[in-house]
């Protein structure tokens, strides 16, 4: 049935303020109604219009939600198996070292499956930037436990909540990473304020403009909700975030030009 | 004039990818093969060509490397060992669906699970018929000299880049760590990201201004699509088979009996031959070089000449499935081997030849 809202002309060239950005192809994305992928998929697209490295920058998707991500990005890419991404960006940085390489990667691929080439990229320091979705849950295959889903979290899997004594605990990675000499930036942001927003475009754009340095690996974990399988609202699922990933996850700096942030 | 080097069939091969101009090798240590990255890194050839060499954390990591690599049209190369190939596994299904050039070495060892750090030749099923998940299939190169260790890496880049389809250079133990006498050919230069550029249009190399970008993935969600991928690769492996088959025949114009083997098998049968004709049997061995695309036509056509023919292998049967079928019932094929690490002495390949074919 055709509908027609009768809506006022707003697209007029007085209007425009903010537009896509070109290195975002004009596909339609995938991804569920306020989720967080959309919008970091946008700031690594800015950051890469920004610094004029659209013709220098080759990207590895992963296996999760963002299995797709090579169709929204305007540059080259790969598709890696589950988990082995810093694999791919391994292979790629070392027969390319001058250009810039970055893996995205979800809380599984990342820290449960690929944790060997998680932990071994970021020792050697791999001159790359990972970019990493943590939202606690299996996405894509509909809301399995994720190696960083919290004590008591159901999820299908863990139906009646994560019992850390049964299934261990969740994996704080990124914490690990930091300690490893081969990294280099290690910050914890999220995307569901605008200013979070924009700070963690920030975070981006250091763990991009850091692989000229030349000095390992920029990671950048980004604590995200995923509201089809936490089963909640968007709204609902902002609150949980903030009252219940947070707390487990806390945001900023751990690490920062090769040096420890203390705390 | 020639340079001759007496060699490691494992120390032959890295040498040959450095003067093939091949630019990265990703490996994991594991006996029979290790000689491989030890001469690699000895040899320092970033200094020599800029060729890289990485150690990697497992060999998952290291295939997954190549993955990376030859997606962006540069030469990449692993090698292992049978339980090292099996965890490969994953990254070559992905590698031959992505479509992506590169060379895997396989120094084959007795298994199955851990088994021995011998010789064998049980890895002919996982290497010719795929080997991962999903319809894909290897070329797969059988040396049986440290000689055809080193000329078979120039010549399966060649045809990985020909077909951009993984090659497999499926050796053994004995083949890796005898020592030969080596013909060491020329250096061949390593391309430059501009040839790559020309020459592949296929390869992640950053997306070119006015150009679309490029995309490696073995992902295809809609079946249709996935279909037409399937028979893509399919019509590939078809050509293979009419353009890339490899084989050696000795004494097959007179042969009333064939020996059929490949790699060090094949040295075997060679005396074992030698023996038969010494006591007036009338003995031929056709040697398989390429073990996918498989010589079945020649075989065919033997048997309509032959009495019968006999497979060795040191493994417990599995070219002589597709011995049996390029037949296809023409003529008596039966199967010597040995396996667990086991190496048949040619008396022993004669007297089978003699009990199951002649005499049976």
């Amino acid at each position: 049935m055709e509908q027609n809202f009768d809506l006022p002309e707003i697209h007029t060239p007085e209007n425009l303020v903010y537009t896509k950005t070109k290195v975002l192809t004009d596909n339609v994305m995938h991804y569920c109604p306020g989720c967080g992928h959309g919008t970091v998929h946008r700031l690594i697209a800015e950051v890469i219009d920004e610094m004029g490295i659209q013709d220098q920058v080759i990207g590895v998707a992963p296996v999760g939600c963002s299995v797709l991500a090579y169709n929204y990005f305007d540059i080259d890419m790969q598709e890696a198996a589950h988990g082995r991404a810093p694999a791919l960006a391994t292979g790629i940085k070392r027969v390319f070292p001058e250009k810039f390489v970055f893996t995205y990667q979800g809380d599984g691929d990342l820290a449960a499956i690929g944790t060997a080439e998680t932990i071994h990229a970021c020792n050697r320091g791999e001159n790359i930037t990972i970019i990493f979705i943590n939202n606690g849950i299996y996405g894509m295959t509909g809301g399995q436990m994720a190696p960083t889903t919290l004590p008591g979290m159901p999820t299908s899997t863990s139906p009646y909540g994560r019992d850390v004594k049964m299934m261990g605990n969740p994996l704080k990675i990124t914490e690990l990473v930091a300690m490893l000499p081969g990294t280099y930036f290690v910050t914890r942001q999220a995307v569901h304020t605008p200013a979070l927003v924009r700070k963690t475009k920030k975070a981006i754009r250091m763990a991009f403009e850091n692989q000229k340095l030349n000095r390992g690996v920029s990671f950048v974990e980004i604590v995200s909700n995923c509201n089809s399988g936490w089963k909640l609202t968007p709204v609902q699922a902002i609150k949980w975030l903030e009252e219940n990933m947070l707390p487990f996850y806390p945001l900023g700096d751990l690490k920062v030009n090769g040096e420890m942030v203390s705390k | 004039m020639k340079e001759l080097r007496l060699m490691k069939g494992n120390e032959a091969i890295a040498e040959a990818a450095i003067r093939a101009g091949a630019d990265a090798y990703f490996g994991y240590p594991i006996t029979p093969q290790s000689e491989v990255i030890e001469y690699l890194m000895a040899e320092k050839p970033h200094e020599r060509t800029g060729m890289v060499v990485l150690q990697a954390e497992s060999e998952v990591a290291a295939i997954n490397m190549v993955y990376g690599a030859a997606a962006c049209g540069k030469r990449a190369m692993t090698s292992s060992s049978s339980p090292g190939i099996s965890l490969k596994q994953e990254g070559i299904s992905y590698i031959a669906g992505a479509e992506l050039p590169c060379l895997i070495l396989n120094v084959v060892r007795g298994g199955p699970g851990l088994g021995t750090i011998q010789p064998s030749q049980s890895d002919y099923f996982q290497a010719t018929k795929g080997g991962g998940h999903g319809d894909y299939r290897l070329i797969v190169l059988a040396p049986a000299s440290v000689q055809e260790m080193y000329d078979f890496v120039k010549l399966s880049f060649d045809l990985a880049f020909k077909y951009r389809n993984p090659v497999m250079i499926l050796s053994d133990g004995v083949i890796g760590q005898m020592m030969e006498k080596v013909e060491i050919g020329e250096q061949y230069p390593r391309l430059t990201n501009e040839q790559i550029d020309e020459l592949y249009p296929w390869a992640t190399t950053g997306k070119k201004p006015g150009k679309d970008r490029r995309i490696i993935t073995s992902l295809e969600l809609d079946p249709g699509r996935q279909e037409q991928h399937n028979l893509k690769l399919q019509a590939k492996y078809k050509k293979m088979q009419e353009e890339e088959v490899r084989y050696e025949a000795l004494n097959c114009e007179d042969a009333e009996y064939l020996l059929v083997a490949f790699g060090s098998s094949a040295r075997i049968c060679q005396k074992a031959m030698d023996l038969g004709r010494a006591k007036g049997l009338k003995i031929g061995l056709l040697r398989p070089i390429t073990l996918f695309p498989f010589p079945s036509k020649i075989l065919h056509e033997l048997a309509t000449k032959v009495k019968g023919m006999l497979t060795v292998e040191m493994n417990a049967g599995q070219m002589v499935e597709d011995v049996r079928l390029a037949v296809c019932g023409k003529v008596k094929v039966e199967h010597y081997g040995r396996f667990g690490g086991m190496i048949p002495s040619p008396a022993e390949v004669l007297h089978a030849l003699e009990t199951k074919i002649i005499g049976g």
